[in-house]
């Protein structure tokens, strides 16, 4: 095993009231890389993400984290279990749950509380994660009351200011509208060459090439490839039987109707019936009356 | 126009909008008033006495009198009567009343009054067991109500533990206050997406059916999105202790509070 290895799993597979939702599946995750783990719906992402973060414990094979076995026994240590938690943050993907706490200061100052941080070591970590995220004027506010996009920036603060090796993602961007998306890809690309092991669970095949350089692609709880986001994405076949290709309809004001697959990442503006690309698609069925 | 809403429905928005003054009480915590300036295992400690003097009191008017107490105390605090008559005097007489209505006609002794359309006598000593019951529901829960309101919670937790109450028990507190307005606002959204989807209005049984299979539905979200919660805090490193940006100091009139409920106690105790 070499020392930059941070998670190693080896056959591990977790199940969920008898029934195998993940693996047998095997994989290394490398100090300072930048993952994406691509998936459709069900395929196992979250499930894989919570065994990473020590919450979900492997059924069978070995899964590792920083050479340590990721296990009820082992994490049943309080030592294990601090030292872990204090190198590895996990951002939910439904921040309503994430968000506990009945301010937004609260909120970003729970996990420092929790690692023993001294006081006004908290304070500072606080002020400076809310202005980093740009939600300096939330402070004060309860986080049930935000909106989507201010609750998933909240609940990506209250993991940040604890400063983990590893920041585990789950669909950070899922559910959030265009401006808030942004935002999150705006400050992943910041925190690139910053040397923090980022894990990303997402479908969304446009994000893949901003944040990561390790693609695994996961179907039915199984690892069916992994490699750069170039290989994956210019794998058609293998997007199409993951079902992370969709294909769909359009109709244009001049009352054109056609249909295409979205098989690499691109946009494309709808005005009159022209159609801009960034990058080329390919039409499986073209203009129907 | 308002929207019309079932009695369960209209229940569960009551709630989540008490619920969320509730959280919007904590700004109350913040004033600067008598209770907030007290050390939270004090205050804790001093409240428990109070308590405790409450229901040992076996005389009507030295339980006035700790009413009374109470009352000054939320004065001296900046608590607003008009939300302790909303929230807790209003609430508790209603719910002890109920429950001591018996007591009026069903305890035997001396007839003060007969109900004309029953002809049932109210006893003397039948009055008297409804007044100690709604006397000390309603002194209970406001000291209760006094504690909660100028205190924050996780500073009453802080204090449970520092006393020497079990961490499972605060950590089960802890989790109730943070998990109970997820669970209201989930079941709000299913009594809406009900609603949406009901066209003809069901039949009384039928709508006993539904509310009955939508608690089912509830019970097992609910089980689901506590252990949700729950792996969140673990995430973030929770471990069951309570932790508080600022440690607790005790001063002297921390002190002197403590030794007067403790004498309030006492007294309530001995007087007969």
């Amino acid at each position: 095993m070499t020392n930059d290895l941070i998670f190693d799993l080896q056959e591990v597979s977790c199940a969920h009231q008898g029934a195998l939702v993940l693996g047998p599946l095997s994989l290394q995750i490398r100090a300072g890389s930048r993952v994406a783990i691509l998936g459709a719906n069900g395929s196992g992402k979250t499930t894989l993400l919570r065994l990473l973060d020590a919450l979900h414990y492997p059924h069978s094979g070995v899964a590792s984290a920083f050479g340590q076995r990721i296990d009820e026994a082992n994490f049943a240590d309080d030592e294990v279990n601090f030292a872990f938690r204090r190198r590895v943050g996990l951002v939910f993907q439904n921040p309503d749950v994430q968000l506990f706490n009945p301010t937004v200061f609260d909120e970003l100052a729970f996990g420092p509380l929790q690692l023993g941080w001294p006081r006004e070591r908290i304070l500072t970590a606080v002020e400076e994660s809310l202005a980093r995220l740009r939600i300096t004027h939330l402070r004060q506010r309860a986080p049930h009351r935000l909106s989507g996009g201010e609750k998933k920036r909240v609940a990506l603060a209250s993991v940040l200011i604890m400063e983990p090796e590893v920041l585990l993602l789950d669909e950070p961007t899922a559910a959030l509208d265009p401006e808030s998306q942004g935002e999150i890809l705006r400050f992943l690309a910041e925190g690139q060459g910053s040397g923090r092991t980022i894990v990303t669970t997402t479908h969304d095949l446009h994000l893949v090439e901003g944040i990561a350089e390790h693609v695994i692609v996961l179907g039915a709880g199984k690892l069916v490839a992994q490699g750069t986001p170039a290989e994956i994405l210019g794998n058609e076949a293998l997007l199409r039987a993951t079902h992370l290709i969709h294909s769909h309809w359009h109709r244009h004001a001049d009352g054109e109707v056609h249909e295409h697959d979205h098989l690499h990442a691109h946009s494309h503006a709808h005005v009159a019936s022209s159609i801009t690309l960034a990058t080329p698609y390919r039409p499986l069925q073209r203009s129907r009356p | 126009m308002k929207p019309r809403h079932g009695l369960l429905a209209g229940l569960a928005r009551h709630f989540v909008e008490e619920l969320a003054d509730s959280l919007e009480a904590e700004q109350l915590a913040a004033r600067a008033g008598f209770l907030q300036a007290l050390d939270p295992r004090a205050k804790l400690l001093a409240i428990i006495l109070l308590i405790v003097g409450a229901s040992t009191a076996r005389l009507l008017l030295p339980l006035a009198g700790l009413f009374v107490l109470a009352v000054v105390l939320s004065l001296l605090s900046q608590i607003p009567l008009a939300s302790l008559v909303r929230r807790v005097w209003l609430v508790v007489a209603l719910f002890t009343g109920l429950i001591a209505l018996p007591a009026l006609v069903l305890v035997p002794g001396e007839v003060i009054v007969t109900l004309p359309w029953c002809g049932l006598g109210v006893s003397r000593q039948g009055l008297r067991s409804a007044a100690f019951l709604i006397g000390r529901g309603e002194t209970c829960v406001t000291l209760v109500s006094l504690l909660v309101m100028t205190t924050p919670w996780q500073q009453v937790l802080k204090a449970m533990r520092s006393l020497g109450v079990p961490v499972v028990v605060v950590a089960m507190l802890g989790m109730t206050q943070r998990y109970i307005f997820l669970l209201v606002q989930l079941a709000l959204q299913m009594f809406e997406a009900r609603r949406s989807r009901v066209i003809i209005a069901p039949d009384a049984a039928a709508t006993r059916r539904m509310a009955l299979a939508m608690l089912g539905v509830l019970l097992g979200k609910s089980l689901q999105l506590a252990s949700e919660v729950h792996q969140a805090m673990l995430a973030r490193g929770y471990r069951g202790e309570v932790c508080l940006l600022d440690e607790f100091q005790m001063c002297w009139c921390d002190w002197l509070v403590l030794l007067l409920a403790l004498a309030v106690c006492v007294v309530m105790v001995l007087l007969k």
